[in-house]
């Protein structure tokens, strides 16, 4: 059946786009020099792969077992709300210690620094934000 | 078909898996290794689901579900730990 041979071939297809994401993203991870450029590979093209390998999961369940599990869906979106957040807190961790980045930066050409490092500046008519803001000492 | 691209995928997340645990070893900052970890959860989930689909079996999937929870709540908490010394202030 012309219809089974699609469905069967558009899974594989997924499965291998997947697979072939996840070790380009993981290759990258470790071939690349430092770690801002090493954050690309796992945070997009490892991302991408495992969405693609979710949702040949989802379509071989549909298929074959008759039955439409929004699971794989589920963890697809998760992955993909959560690789930003873990990539930028991964971000910040690294350039909390090497504080020494810094002076490779550009002049923002204004009075204040870059943001990654230096606190806002005081406006007056908002209040400061405790994420970005000045660090209080650690506890 | 389907039996062969999931050896493929299974082979291509093996590898990807071993070139994570070479960053874990080697990376040179912590933020490298907790980078390698949050990857090494990503290929995991992946692993899980072909390997639901090889054997047809259901609870893989919950397993995938919880291994994303838990490997987002320990990212996120390693780096507020290297950021702040403390996870919950």
């Amino acid at each position: 059946m012309a219809l089974d041979f699609l469905v069967e071939l558009l899974i594989s297809a997924l499965i291998v786009v997947g697979g072939v994401f996840s070790l380009v993203g993981s290759f990258g991870l470790a071939k690349l020099p430092d770690l801002m450029t090493r954050l690309h590979g796992p945070t997009k093209s490892a991302t991408l792969g495992v969405g693609a390998v979710l949702i040949a999961s989802m379509l071989f369940a549909a298929w074959y077992e008759g039955h439409l599990s929004l699971h794989e869906l589920l963890i697809t979106l998760f992955l993909f709300l959560t690789a930003p957040i873990t990539a930028n807190f991964i971000a910040k961790a690294f350039l909390h210690g090497h504080a020494d980045q810094k002076r490779r930066l550009p002049p923002t050409g204004s009075d204040y620094g870059w943001a990654s490092f230096d606190a806002p500046p005081e406006s007056g008519d908002e209040e400061p934000n405790s994420m970005a803001g000045p660090r209080r000492g650690g506890n | 078909m389907i039996t062969y691209a999931l050896f493929f995928g299974f082979a291509c997340l093996a590898v990807a898996l071993l070139l994570n645990l070479y960053r874990l070893a080697r990376g040179p900052s912590i933020a490298d290794r907790v980078l390698a970890l949050d990857t090494m959860v990503v290929n995991g989930i992946g692993l899980l689901a072909l390997y639901g689909m090889a054997t047809d079996a259901e609870v893989y999937f919950e397993a995938a579900l919880l291994f994303a929870m838990v490997g987002f709540i320990s990212t996120v908490a390693y780096c507020k730990f290297i950021l702040r010394g403390d996870i919950i202030e």
